[in-house]
């Protein structure tokens, strides 16, 4: 019945769409504040530069914000369309924050940017400036919500399974805001925006300063990127290790597989800084270590100890053995045998049910699962390591080469150096995609390091899809690759085609390109 | 605050006022989109066509991506039965809809003649295709749909995708276009100038009798050539929670025992009627606002007809009547239907407050010489 092939297919399709909506979403998180802040200035100092600014990066803002929505909508379907069985069992839990999102984050963004487009000769200076900060305060709202359903993924609080119903169960919608991991999730990929939003203003005004074009207009962009870049990569690193406390806590396996630690170690632990970590033998060789590192990071301390997957594998062996005692007891509930002992025993076990359903891949009968199966299944409850572990240095370097690029910046800039320093405007530039580098590795992590969960703990992601075909998913497939692939050349152009005017763009007969009278296009 | 009950006949007409909120504010820009070819003769035209939209069609949008999330939040089992039954017409719609926000933003971006005729296009089908797809999803609910469920609740869909371009689903279909491109018509007479609102207006009119003829050839099939369902048999609906514990049978004008019941009810077909005459009308006295109106109320009738002959039946199902979803037991729990009672209670009406701020903001007839001379267009 689970076709390992289909659920692959299923994934990889999630994941490529999940991944390309989140090459837009943090541009625009970050962006957006940059915008505030430009027009901010222009609204106390009344200097017409700054509202150009707004205007200019506005321009590129709306172009990235176009593909953002489109490919969101994608995202609004998917989880029906594709994860079926998801749905059914967690909406109840699940779908309360997506809906919410909508009320308070989606309407609110989407209102007010039509009219930061086409309102600023209908609004006074005060009240555009009133729609471009709701604008900005409705993508970080929707970031709010929709990383409060993913955190309860990661760490599903709040909640309870209902046999009755055969699914999962609001109990406390507080304790589902106030998930320790949707927080510091929330923090961490906001300022993951913030640093997308401003590295992309910097990089772009470095080739202006380049190619000494604009210049008080890049100048003044500059500074404002270098600064809010500074204070926005610092709280990404600061607050991306509060992410790895806080999921050496809920989620011990992940912080392993991002160690690839397979045997626990006395504390304090040491940082892998390099190795090749194996699945088969459960080793990690060549590995280079970092004495005590990994113990500060995932525990705040030096006596607590970062438990290793192999201990992890036995521990969670006795789940599945439990968990099976889980699923014999919930088809009796089913069948009529709903009598109190039964229910009390039950609730004692229901805990590890979700391993009685990893079961599910090799027996569906689950309660007469051999030896070998529950062995099997039990080594299943990992992630593949190697990915993770490479995954995460990845985010990790380019966030600290970002870190420098910033603090650079800020310096040369704040001593008014800046121009003579070719080689860091050369360096900000090349800089751009760093982000996009980072973030979409870091949720490569998050992600890929929860499996096998769709839930954690709770429903293996096998049995969340829908039930559909190869054929259904090839073709769906096919067809995004077709769409996503068309509309980001497009998007590329248009993007590239105005970075390279520049402010011209706005036809104001103030910039560069419009000063010898060159040709002017309408838009 | 609410017993169950409550909480599930509230949450059955919240649902309905998301999905009349989507059709009557994003059905009008669909309209638009679906009239951008034919009668927006020149370059401008179609600008100040989509101008008149322009600051609106994205919060509209959302009405959509709420109903969607509400459906999720409030029927998962609905959610999850209809959505990846439904797949590939979903997809379609899906692709088509991704046409409209980069349509909407990158068409007047560059001037040249081809790239913006392959935008109107574009924005053609974003509008046209999920208009009518959407009407064939309400028609295939009408008939009933074959899926069935297993003992742990995982639906299974055994229908194919050409089983759902049916003729009753295709009139459907047809009706639904019609009944939007009105809406969009009657919308552009009310915004735009001259020859332009002329057209719309003479549009608008022949939507309105279309839309008049299919909505009573539905009705006249439905009582002729469709069963309904109806459930002989299940407990009270404050204690029902499983979609497995009723009876449904199938039987013909089961679609009407509602109105049977409730005469007053009829008051919502009625109501779609009048307001397409009403928007016949007023279009032709060229009292467009009054015509804009009609039409929103006609939508308002014919999505509510449908509700309501089906009420309490949201998703039947033809191939294991019994597995049917109803208003009663394809729902949440009762601390989900609450906080999202409170969530909505909130934020549906400060949604409204700084919309209306929005049109206010935006009012006015778009013309050629606006469009042309402020920055701030599309
Ligand atoms: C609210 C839920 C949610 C949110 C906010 C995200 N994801 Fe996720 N993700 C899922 C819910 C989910 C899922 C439905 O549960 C998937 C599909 C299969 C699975 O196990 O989890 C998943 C899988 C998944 C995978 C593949 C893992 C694998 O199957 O190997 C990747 C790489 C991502 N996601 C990446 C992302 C990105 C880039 C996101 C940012 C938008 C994102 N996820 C947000
Ligand atoms: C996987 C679950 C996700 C779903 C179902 C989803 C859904 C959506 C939808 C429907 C839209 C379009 C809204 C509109 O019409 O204006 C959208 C846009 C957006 N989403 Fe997502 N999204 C997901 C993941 C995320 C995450 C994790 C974030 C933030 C951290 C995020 C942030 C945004 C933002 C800021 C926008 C505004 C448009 C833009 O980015 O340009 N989304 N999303
Ligand atoms: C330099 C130190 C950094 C550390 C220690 C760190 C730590 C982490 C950890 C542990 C996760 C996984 C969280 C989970 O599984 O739930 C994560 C995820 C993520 N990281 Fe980082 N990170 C760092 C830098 C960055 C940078 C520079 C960016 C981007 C600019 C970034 C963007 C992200 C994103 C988008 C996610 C996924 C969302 C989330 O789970 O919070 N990280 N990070």
């Amino acid at each position: 019945m689970f076709d390992p092939e289909f659920i692959e297919l299923s994934r990889l399709q999630f994941a490529a769409t999940a991944l390309y909506h989140f090459i837009f979403v943090p541009l625009t998180i970050g962006l957006v504040w940059i915008l505030v802040i430009m027009e901010s200035v222009y609204v106390m100092t009344g200097k017409q530069i700054y509202k150009d600014m707004t205007r200019f990066w506005g321009k590129l803002f709306g172009i990235n914000f176009a593909l953002g929505v489109t490919t969101g909508l994608t995202m609004e379907f998917q989880f029906g369309t594709n994860w079926a069985y998801y749905s059914h069992y967690v909406g109840d839990v699940f779908g309360a924050p997506l809906a919410i999102e909508g009320l308070m984050a989606f309407f609110l963004e989407s209102t007010f940017v039509g009219m930061f487009f086409l309102g600023w000769e209908r609004l006074s200076k005060v009240q555009h400036l009133a729609v471009t900060f709701l604008t900005a305060l409705g993508t970080n709202l929707s970031a709010l919500w929709i990383l409060i359903a993913n955190g309860w993924m990661q760490n599903p609080v709040g909640s309870e399974f209902n046999y009755q119903t055969m699914r999962m169960e609001m109990t406390s919608f507080a304790e589902l805001i106030m998930n320790p991991v949707a927080q510091v999730k929330f923090i961490h990929t906001v300022s993951a925006g913030y640093v997308a939003g401003s590295m992309f203003v910097l990089s772009i005004s470095a080739w202006y300063l380049l190619k000494r074009r604009d210049m008080p207009f890049a100048k003044r962009s500059f500074a404002i990127a270098a600064g809010f870049g500074l204070a926005s990569i610092l709280s990404v690193i600061v607050l991306g290790d509060e992410s790895g406390y806080e999921i050496g806590d809920v989620q011990k396996v992940k912080l392993a597989a991002i160690e690839a630690e397979w045997e626990t170690e006395e504390a304090p632990a040491a940082f892998t800084l390099f190795g090749l970590p194996n699945q088969e033998t459960q080793e990690t060789d060549a590995a280079i270590k970092i004495p005590y590192v990994m113990g500060i990071i995932a525990t705040r301390s030096l006596d607590e100890q970062v438990t290793g997957l192999k201990d992890i594998i036995e521990h969670n062996e006795e789940r599945v053995r439990r968990g099976m005692l889980a699923y014999g007891l919930l088809q009796k509930l089913r069948n009529g045998e709903d009598t109190a002992e039964n229910q009390a025993f039950f609730d004692e076990y229901k805990k590890d049910l979700g391993y009685g359903l990893l079961l599910k891949a090799y027996t569906p009968n689950v309660t007469d699962a051999t030896e070998e199966q529950i062995k099997q299944a039990a080594r299943d409850s990992i992630p593949h390591v190697a990915p993770v572990f490479w995954a995460f240095r990845i985010m990790v370097a380019s966030g600290f080469a970002m870190l420098l690029i910033f603090a650079l910046a800020f310096y040369y800039n704040a001593r008014r150096q800046i121009l003579r320093k070719r080689w860091l405007l050369w360096l900000c530039l090349l800089a751009l995609p760093l982000p996009w580098v980072s973030i979409e590795t870091g949720w490569f992590v998050a992600e890929y390091g929860r499996q096998p969960w769709a839930i954690g703990e709770i429903l293996p992601t096998f049995l969340a899809a829908s039930s559909l075909t190869k054929q259904d998913l090839i073709l769906s497939l096919t067809g995004f690759f077709v769409f996503y692939t068309v509309l980001l050349i497009i998007e590329m152009w248009l993007m590239i085609h105005f970075a390279r005017k520049g402010p011209s763009s706005l036809h104001t007969g103030r910039y560069h390109h419009e000063q010898p009278a060159t040709a002017v296009t309408g838009g | 605050m609410f017993d169950y009950e409550t909480l599930k006949l509230i949450w059955w007409l919240l649902i309905g006022i998301l999905l009349i909120g989507f059709a009557v504010t994003d059905g009008m820009d669909m309209g638009v989109g679906n009239l951008l070819l034919f009668i927006g003769k020149t370059d401008d035209d179609r600008r100040v066509m989509i101008n008149t939209v322009g600051p609106h069609w994205d919060g509209n949008q959302v009405w959509l991506v709420t109903a969607g999330g509400a459906i999720f939040a409030a029927w998962p089992a609905v959610y999850a039965a209809a959505f990846s039954g439904f797949y590939f017409a979903m997809l379609l719609a899906l692709f088509a809809l991704f046409f409209r926000p980069v349509g909407f933003d990158y068409r007047s971006k560059l001037d040249k003649p081809s790239w913006r005729r392959s935008w109107d296009v574009a924005l053609f089908i974003g509008s046209f295709v999920p208009a009518l797809v959407f009407g064939i999803a309400f028609g295939n609910l009408l008939q009933g749909v074959p899926f069935h469920l297993d003992e742990f609740l995982r639906p299974f869909y055994t229908g194919s995708f050409l089983a759902l371009l049916n003729p009753f689903a295709l009139l459907a279909g047809v009706l639904s276009v019609a009944m939007l491109t009105m809406h969009g018509a009657t919308w552009l007479q009310m915004r735009t100038l001259d020859e332009l609102a002329e057209r719309s207006r003479s549009a608008a009119r022949r939507m309105a009798l279309l839309s008049v003829l299919l909505f009573a050839a539905g009705g006249v099939w439905v009582a002729l050539g469709i069963d309904g369902y109806r459930v002989v048999d299940m407990p009270p609906p404050g204690e029902l929670t499983s979609p497995l514990h009723k009876t449904v049978e199938i039987a013909s004008s089961a679609w009407f025992d509602n109105y049977r019941a409730r005469p007053w009810t009829l008051l919502f077909p009625l109501l779609g009627f009048a307001g397409m005459i009403g928007a016949w009308l007023f279009s032709g006295s060229g009292r467009s606002a009054l015509a804009f109106f009609s039409s929103s109320l006609a939508i308002v009738g014919v999505i509510m007809t449908a509700g309501v002959s089906m009420f309490p039946f949201v998703m039947p199902s033809s191939s294991n009547p019994s597995h049917s979803f109803i208003a009663w037991d394809a729902v949440s729990s009762p601390l989900t239907l609450t906080v999202m009672f409170w969530a909505a209670a909130i934020f549906v009406p400060i949604i409204i407050a700084y919309t209306t701020w929005n049109y206010y903001k935006m009012w006015g007839k778009v013309s050629v010489d606006e469009i042309k001379n402020r920055f701030a267009a599309y």
